[in-house]
């Protein structure tokens, strides 16, 4: 009898092998990143110039903003169709505000409540009454985005004041604009909250069996709450720095950006079935995004054809790795 | 009686019923037959549409792309109807059928070859074939004084009273119905979308029949497209931009379930009709057409809360994953 005793020794962190750092997903991140860099910078003398790199980040900074708590979603096992929805509905809110003479500080404040009111709305509906979220989003992304329409029709909202300019124009420091700090800021923070702390390990085990993870003792349906509750809070910060940045509200504001948050977070390598994923490859996501926009851009490459690329490497960068594996021996997974 | 209440088609239908006669009470000539038919041929594209995206949902999967390979084969026809009137309609359809199915191929294959899930998939070729529209037509339009009349007049052209557009529509709701009702390829789409694993077991390639699926949604695309550019005559870009959402709307109210399996064709259609009804109501009741968007969306909220109440019951998931293929 080969009585192997249970081993007491259980890492907190398995030691990854130096070669599993080089196939990683980030890793491969990180060779289009700076493959796309090389290019840019070739394809055009204006790139490397840090007045055009910094205009480079506004392309991704408000997007990444809400795809870092979009990614804790779909980690879970959820997802939110509404956020770009969510920004309209908030910098509507914003501009009513304007018109009744509200400075700075109580805009700023409208936006983020309206957005986290916005996806603890969601929240209710997915994990109270135990709706599919894709349904639920796609229902009041045209809820949200219909009040927007009501009440603005095809006016807009101006006279934003002065002030309130800093959010998405303003500069920190040199040609470091607020929102790439900001963006930073964020990186941070839901790093640690996904990768260091419990809450992080939570949604990784809701997203691989939420059934198992309820009879661990995790609370699923809180912790999807907190989670749909932070999606919206990011889309009003995210809302709030676009209205700032644009000056001025229409109900279309910001459409379409929801599809392009989604494919930022799985470009990074979040899994779109749950249970995967890491907030390095979505901030290397949206630079990557950033890039080929911005590149593209400086080219005079319409924004329509920009799109493709977006899309092709959507496409390509998920399938590479399973194409690889079919030919290294056919190995699955 | 009871046993017919337990159809979700007829409470929707029920409900179709009442937000006419909602209707008639401020507009008394909104139920006149003559007016429902019109709704019904303004309809008639999302029907067909919906229907597409039925049998891809209903295999637990999901079709972003149709919208744009909608404008896209549109865009196709109507620049080849451009250049060469001489072609016969009855030809064009079968060209905008047969570009439908390679898009909708070119999904099915990376789904089935490649096992990526359909909403990432789908998500690329969203935007990957409205850039092709841009770069097959330079941004250009194709306005209704390039298009020939026959291009135009075709699908207005009555047939027994009733405009082609509505029979074309006739034609695909029965073929659907035949499909999911007397075929081997419905049946597995609805076993794939129960339970994948057992459909594995009984000799269903799984991967194989989401191929097909894909390749039906993408000719209803194709097809669609030279509806929607004949009917609303002008190909261009931005022709039906984010219309897949309404289309999965159409399908959320027809009760088909965004987890597969369950679904009718006549879900489907009437989904479609309740929305339809409401964007042409609006205006005659003289309610801005900018409350069409949160209408829409508070029905689909509605819509997914009653399904979620007749989903709750389902077979325990012994097995999470299919070994497909």
């Amino acid at each position: 009898m080969s009585d192997v005793p249970a081993p007491r020794h259980i890492p907190d962190r398995l030691d990854k092998p130096f070669s599993s750092a080089i196939f990683s997903w980030e890793a491969l991140l990180i060779m289009v990143a700076v493959a796309i860099f090389t290019i840019n910078s070739f394809a055009s003398p204006y790139f490397l110039d840090p007045y055009s790199l910094s205009d480079l980040t506004f392309n991704f900074t408000e997007k990444g903003l809400i795809a870092f708590a979009m990614a804790l979603l779909i980690i879970s096992g959820e997802i939110d169709l509404s956020v770009a929805a969510i920004i309209a509905l908030a910098s509507t809110m914003m501009g009513m505000a304007v018109q009744a003479g509200a400075g700075t500080p109580v805009l700023v404040l409208i936006g983020i409540v309206v957005g986290l009111g916005c996806g603890a709305f969601n929240g209710l509906l997915v994990t109270r009454l135990g709706l599919p979220s894709i349904v639920v989003t796609i229902g009041t992304m045209s809820l949200f985005r219909g009040i927007a329409f009501i009440i603005l029709g095809d006016q807009a909202y101006k006279g934003y004041p002065e002030s309130f300019a800093f959010f998405g124009q303003g500069y920190v420091w040199w040609v470091v604009s607020f929102e790439l700090v900001l963006f930073l800021v964020a990186a941070i923070v839901y790093w640690f909250v996904l990768h260091r702390t419990s809450f992080g390990r939570r949604v990784f085990a809701i997203g691989n069996n939420p059934v198992a993870a309820q009879f661990s003792g995790v609370r699923v349906g809180r912790i999807k709450f907190i989670l749909f509750c932070l999606t919206g809070l990011m889309s009003g910060i995210a809302s709030v720095l676009i209205t700032s940045r644009l000056g001025s509200t229409r109900p279309s504001i910001a459409q379409g950006y929801e599809l392009e948050v989604i494919t930022m977070v799985v470009l990074g390598g979040v899994s779109i079935l749950g249970g995967a994923g890491s907030i390095l490859g979505v901030v290397l996501a949206a630079f990557i995004m950033g890039l080929v926009t911005f590149g593209l851009g400086l080219l005079n490459v319409p924004g329509i054809v920009m799109s493709i690329f977006i899309g092709l490497l959507l496409i390509v960068v998920i399938a590479l790795p399973i194409v690889w594996r079919r030919l290294n021996g056919g190995r699955l997974t | 009686m009871t046993a017919l209440l337990k159809y979700r088609e007829i409470w929707l239908l029920a409900a179709i019923v009442l937000l006419i006669g909602l209707i008639s009470t401020r507009f008394p000539a909104f139920a006149d037959p003559g007016n429902l038919r019109q709704v019904f041929n303004d309809t008639s594209i999302l029907m067909i549409l919906a229907l597409g995206q039925m049998v891809v949902v209903l295999t637990r999967s999901i079709d972003l792309s149709m919208a744009s390979n909608l404008c896209f084969t549109g865009m196709v026809v109507a620049m080849l109807n451009a250049a060469h009137p001489a072609i016969p309609i009855p030809l064009l359809i079968v060209i905008a059928l047969v570009v439908g199915l390679v898009l909708g191929a070119i999904n099915g294959l990376l789904v089935w070859r490649l096992n990526i899930p359909s909403i990432v998939v789908t998500l690329g070729t969203l935007t990957i074939y409205r850039g092709a529209t841009f770069v097959i037509s330079g941004g250009a339009w194709v306005n209704a004084d390039k298009m020939s009349p026959d291009f135009i007049g075709f699908q207005r052209a009555a047939f027994l009273g009733i405009p082609v557009l509505s029979w074309i529509a006739i034609l695909v709701i029965a073929l659907f119905f035949l499909l999911m009702t007397r075929t081997a390829l419905g049946r597995s789409i609805y076993a794939i979308g129960v339970n994948p694993t057992a459909s594995v077991y009984t000799g269903i390639d799984v991967g194989r029949t989401k191929f097909v699926v894909f390749c039906i949604s993408g000719m209803i695309g194709g097809l669609s497209g030279y509806l929607w550019i004949s009917r609303y005559v002008i190909a261009s870009v931005e022709v039906a931009n984010g219309y897949e959402l309404n289309i999965i709307a159409a399908c959320v109210i027809g009760g088909i379930s965004i987890a597969g399996g369950i679904g009718s064709v006549g879900g489907a259609v009437l989904g479609a009709l309740f929305l339809g009804i409401i964007s042409n109501a609006l205006p005659v009741i003289n309610i801005s057409p900018f409350w069409q968007m949160a209408i829409s969306g508070s029905a689909i909220i509605l819509a997914v809360m009653l399904n979620a109440r007749g989903e709750r019951q389902q077979g325990r998931i012994i097995l999470r994953k299919a070994e497909a293929v």
